[in-house]
């Protein structure tokens, strides 16, 4: 592929495919060790019930009980294993945040670019739809979507499948409600993007080649909107498991005694007065969910200097 | 747009009924069912949903959007011209302080893209998108109200009661302002008109500086549409933390309160900004990037 | 970065929220005499309309009753009346209205405007939430669901300016109570006539209270400012009193702490996880208050139609632990519905804590060791805005204690309030977290939730015998009696038949300092008139308390533009 515009110095081996991505993004130091980091903490959230030295739902005799060698993050009000219940609110939170995440990407980037790139009185509509979306109160819309839909799955779930299935009935409608609305504004930001590339050079010369529509969607504009997809999606995780933990504080989200990373910092927000401060109860959930995002963050520009120079030949 | 808005009028309304429990449920029913009827009766929601909706479109043709069915002596009309100027106010600080906070963070780190003052004023606008205004809001009040008495706790009298929430509410969106221009700017490293004003021997700063940023502010316009709508309709949180006397409380709570007017009402003013301001996105988008066309 | 757009967007920026910040402010008054914490948003101040503890504790401020509460103890002592007789053995009230009443406005306030008052709430029109106060007046039910139409037949009758008479279907030992119910307060008719709806936007506000509607700004503010012309103005103890509608815990204390606040009187607007560390303090105050946290069962369902499935589960629960570990206002654990220190309470059988008899009871009930129990789910709200979770805590509890003690397995649900209430009304629920708050001091105010019919029972509980005991009681003009009869259907409510499990008995709570504010008193309803708070500090410096740089400021701000 040869474009006009591209002709400039590509920095990179002119490696195509997943092996030459990962070869781009094996060499920067940042961005691999978050990417490192993430893959063992997934791991083991994904072990963390087995090997948990306190399940996060037994109740205990210690309140309140600063980290220490038994309680390494703490207790709360229940005497409950802090640490424990971070490790299942990041696993939670993480999924809150992935499914957030995948259909902003899919949803929003396909309609976002198809708008943009049609222009016209698709993109009109297509504009519109979001915003009628965009202005509907999504809170009625996720209790709404709970309690109808939430006793009939249930009941079909626990009829067809299992009751262990069925409990998590609320969970998966909130990963369904969490999804509907968060590709919105990425589909803004990508038509936005759209309108500005669509009349570079090297677009208006590959249409002039006699490109299809397709064609140059996928191979000419796509991979110039990955920086920016990629960016708004490292944005639109935290905001996703946010708004959860927001859903959550007004009883629609996780149930308890299950929590989310979110809504455990937003129990431990109440612990910030002038009279007295647990401060892990506020400081260790902040920092995981920080730490998490900030890697997740590194890696997202790790993977989009890797993709971008796909391109450039 | 006026269709636009009688669609999303006539969606909120309908989703609004849909979700179990009325504005007048309460903790303690009324002794008798005959009273529960009577209240119905009175605010016309016995009616035929279609009946309702066109009574109140009537209604709002005439520039009324009805009674709050939560605050029974207050109209919707009322509430939103009390409290959307202050929500506008502390927005609009929230926004510019946002855009004077995040471009030029986004702008230096895209500047020195991959050393350490890229990473740093990455850190700090991530740490400004994690950490959630909830958190933000209490800590700024504990260390500069409670601890160093340099602004008030709360309430909205003087112009230093705004600047406490202002940072709360702008530090989320400057992290994500940051973002979006050092991506914006840094898609545009190797375009053919950035290499044409380099080749012309222009300095990295001054070719960043004249054109890049240019076209790379746009995926930060784009967002600022929604972002701008939901600042001037003020936040729940910060509201509610520093007890300003906004709309963005009423946003949440019409809605746990099923105060159908009053969503519905709070949904139309909501459309109306997002839609301006989202045609204004597009304006912009012609102003900066003159080859952005439409069609 | 020497970029020149970045300059000009700063100076715009500078200029355009120079503008706004101008234009935002300017509107404030100067500080009230007493500035107080109320809790969430009144929804109305509208007697007929409210119902929230918020909007009760302050509308007595602006419209008076027959009676009104004596701060200390909460009794009923005269208010519009100064005396009254009672004849026909209860049955008949006549009261004595004081000479040259009235209104905030200067017109004559009479017992026609009581009469006024009264059918209005009744009057279907109206559709008050609380008409039924005056069901036990004569003919009221019948008026206010339609079943006759002519006034003059109500038990309601001015015999002259200064004289009323009401006849009651049967004796109500609480019926000077009542009159002392905001709800019962007495609104002016003009106004209302012109007005309808909107009335309570005139000014100025005709009013029959200590204080007159100055100010009421939506989640901004309510002023009170004292009213000359009551009746009993010489005692008023403050000029200008403001309520601050205040939805975070945090924040609440936060004013209080800045001096921007003299009292929080909000149970819920104290933070329950600083409780421990707060009690210590001076400036907290806590008293027994007519509330009850229980547990209701759907009977309807099973295995909870069964009464040993409930006793089995009341017994299970370990109340002490609840109390001291997750409430922590030193509230007292609950064994009957009615809180201890009601009026004409007797105190009832009670299931105490007995995990061997809990087995026993489950066993026989034919789940030995929770075996073949169904799992069932704990249905409990948000509590959104108070945001101590205390609700999902105790749930929290009550689930590790069965599935401990009785190997059931119970899951929570938490849900929205309004979904909660649908929930509970439509008994689509195993077990509800509930409360109740009395609105008078007595314990009918509780008991009658369980009558067959009443709206509120939502367990669907149904009994002969507890609606026998409980129509016996009402007609019993002995009070011993009346108490003892009372005694025996609460119970059959919570311990033969275990249709609730009472959790603990509310405490309620106010801040505010005793060496400057003086006339406040926690009495069991919680409620304490306006009219007798004092702060020292007002008074000294003529109307303008300073105490903090914020407070200064605002005052300064707002002395040179009177609203």
């Amino acid at each position: 592929m040869t474009d006009a515009g591209t002709e400039t110095s590509a920095t990179c081996e002119n490696e195509a495919g997943v092996q030459g991505v990962w070869r781009r993004f094996a060499v920067q130091r940042i961005p691999l060790a978050s990417a490192i980091f993430m893959t063992f903490f997934v791991v083991l959230v994904g072990l963390w019930p087995w090997i948990q030295p306190h399940s996060p739902q037994v109740l205990g005799d210690l309140q309140f009980e600063p980290p220490g060698p038994r309680y390494w993050a703490g207790t709360g009000v229940h005497g409950r294993d802090l640490f424990s219940r971070m490790m299942h609110g990041a696993g939670l939170s993480l999924m809150v945040g992935a499914s957030g995440a995948l259909v902003s990407l899919v949803i929003g980037v396909s309609w976002g670019s198809v708008a943009g790139y049609a222009g016209g009185r698709v993109d009109a509509v297509m504009m519109r739809v979001v915003d009628v979306l965009y202005s509907l109160p999504s809170i009625i819309f996720v209790v709404v979507l709970i309690t109808t839909l939430e006793s009939l799955l249930k009941q079909w779930f626990s009829k067809s499948f299992s009751p262990e299935l069925a409990s998590s009935t609320r969970f998966m409608l909130l990963l369904f409600g969490l999804g509907s609305v968060s590709w919105l504004t990425m589909a803004r930001i990508v038509r936005g993007q759209v309108l500005s590339l669509k009349n570079r050079a090297f677009v208006s010369a590959s249409r002039a080649l006699g490109a299809s529509h397709a064609h140059i969607l996928w191979r000419h504009i796509l991979p110039n909107l990955w920086g920016v997809v990629i960016v708004y999606l490292t944005l639109t995780v935290p905001s996703v498991v946010l708004y959860e933990s927001f859903l959550s504080f007004l009883g629609l989200g996780v149930q308890p005694p299950q929590a989310s990373l979110g809504s455990l910092i937003a129990e431990g927000a109440s612990q910030i007065n002038s009279i007295r401060v647990y401060w892990w109860l506020i400081v260790l959930p902040s920092a995981l969910l920080a730490t998490l995002l900030l890697a997740l963050s590194f890696v997202g520009d790790g993977l989009r200097d890797s993709l971008e120079t796909r391109d450039r030949s | 747009m006026i269709p636009l808005l009688l669609g999303i009028s006539f969606l909120a309304f309908m989703l609004v009924r849909l979700a179990p429990g009325g504005p007048f449920d309460r903790e303690r029913r009324p002794a008798s069912p005959e009273i529960e009827r009577r209240i119905l009766e009175k605010y016309h929601l016995d009616e035929p949903l279609l009946k309702q909706y066109a009574r109140y479109l009537g209604g709002v043709l005439k520039g009324d959007l009805g009674p709050s069915l939560k605050y029974r002596n207050h109209s919707v009309s009322d509430i939103v011209i009390q409290g959307l100027p202050v929500s506008m106010m502390l927005g609009t600080c929230a926004f510019l302080f946002a855009l004077g906070l995040g471009l030029p963070a986004g702008f230096y780190a895209a500047a020195r893209q991959g050393g350490f003052g890229d990473y740093a004023s990455s850190l700090v606008a991530l740490c400004g998108v994690c950490v959630p205004a909830f958190v933000v809001g209490p800590f700024l009040v504990m260390e500069f109200a409670i601890r160093r008495k340099l602004f008030p706790v709360a309430l909205l009298e003087s112009p230093m009661h705004l600047i406490l929430p202002t940072v709360t509410l702008g530090l989320y969106f400057a992290g994500r302002v940051a973002r979006l221009l050092r991506e914006g700017m840094l898609g545009l490293r190797d375009a053919e008109f950035v290499v044409a004003a380099r080749a012309k021997g222009m300095t990295d700063v001054a070719v960043l500086r004249r054109h890049v940023f240019r076209i790379g502010v746009l995926p930060v316009v784009s967002y600022s549409g929604p972002m701008l709508a939901d600042l001037l309709t003020g936040s729940f949180v910060v509201e509610n933390l520093f007890q300003i006397p906004g709309i963005g409380v009423f946003m949440v709570n019409s809605s746990l309160s099923r105060d159908y007017t009053m969503i519905v009402g709070l949904v139309l003013v909501y459309a109306v900004l997002l839609l301006m301001l989202n045609l204004f996105v597009d304006l912009a988008y012609r102003w900066l990037d003159p080859r952005v066309s439409y069609d | 970065m020497g970029n020149c757009r970045f300059k000009v967007q700063g100076l715009l920026a500078l200029g355009l929220a120079t503008i706004l910040i101008l234009s935002g402010c300017g509107r404030r008054e100067p500080r009230a005499d007493v500035v107080i914490i109320n809790g969430t948003d009144p929804e109305s101040l509208d007697p007929a309309i409210i119902t929230a503890l918020e909007d009760y504790r302050i509308v007595p401020g602006l419209f008076e009753g027959l009676t009104r509460i004596d701060p200390v103890n909460a009794q009923a002592i005269p208010g519009l009346a100064e005396r009254w007789d009672v004849d026909e053995g209860g049955r008949a009230y006549l009261f004595y209205f004081r000479p040259g009443l009235r209104w905030s406005t200067g017109d004559p306030l009479t017992a026609h405007d009581v009469v006024f008052s009264w059918l209005r709430l009744l009057d279907p029109r109206t559709a008050a939430d609380y008409a039924a106060q005056l069901y036990c007046v004569k003919n009221g039910e019948a008026y206010s669901t339609n079943g006759i139409t002519d006034a003059s037949r109500v038990g309601i009758r001015a015999i002259d300016d200064l004289r009323l008479r009401v006849e009651l279907n049967h004796p109500v030992p609480y019926f000077l109570d009542l009159c002392a119910s905001p709800t019962l307060s007495v609104v002016p008719r003009k106004t209302i006539e012109a007005l309808g709806d909107q009335w309570l936007q005139a000014r100025p506000l005709p009013s029959s209270g200590s204080h007159t509607l100055e100010i009421w700004r939506l989640n901004d503010k309510i002023r009170f400012r004292k009213n000359p012309l009551y009746w009993d103005a010489a005692n008023t103890a403050n000029n200008t009193v403001e309520f601050l509608p205040v939805g975070s815990p945090a924040t609440a204390l936060n004013l209080y702490e800045r001096g921007a606040a003299d009292i929080i009187w909000d149970k819920d607007l104290v933070p329950a996880e600083l409780l421990k560390d707060l009690k210590q303090r001076p400036d907290f105050h806590d008293f027994p208050y007519i509330g009850t946290y229980f547990v209701r069962f759907n009977t309807t369902r099973p295995p909870f139609h069964d009464a040993r499935v409930r006793r089995a589960l009341a017994l299970a629960v370990d109340k002490r632990r609840i109390v001291e570990r997750i409430i922590k206002g030193g509230e007292s654990p609950a064994g009957h519905l009615v809180p201890t220190g009601v009026a004409n309470h007797l105190a009832p059988e009670s299931l105490g804590q007995d995990e061997a008899a809990a087995r026993r009871l489950l066993s026989d009930a034919g789940f030995p060791q929770g075996e073949g129990f169904p799992v069932f789910e704990y249905l409990f709200d948000s509590a959104a805005g108070g945001g101590s979770k205390v609700h999902a805590k105790i749930g929290v509890e009550l689930q590790e204690m069965w599935r401990r003690e009785l190997g059931v397995r119970m899951e929570l649900r938490q849900m929205e309030k309004k979904v909660y209430l649908a929930a509970q009304t439509g008994l689509d629920y195993d077990l509800s977290r509930s409360s109740w708050v009395g609105d008078y001091n007595d314990p009918n105010t509780f008991l009658d939730l369980f009558l067959s019919n009443n709206g509120n029972n939502r367990t669907g509980w149904k009994d002969e015998r507890y609606d026998g005991l409980m129509r016996q009681a009402n007609v019993e003009q002995n009070p011993r009696r009346r108490s003892e009869l009372l005694r025996q259907a609460e119970s059959i409510l919570v311990a033969e038949e275990a249709v609730v499990i009472p959790l603990y008995f509310y405490r309620g709570f106010q801040f505010y300092d005793a060496n400057r504010i003086s006339g406040i008193h926690g009495n069991i309803l919680g409620m304490n008139p306006v009219r007798t708070i004092r702060n020292s500090e007002a008074t000294r410096t003529n109307g303008g308390v300073v105490h903090d740089r914020d407070a200064r400021a605002s005052a300064a701000a707002g002395a040179g533009k009177p609203q």
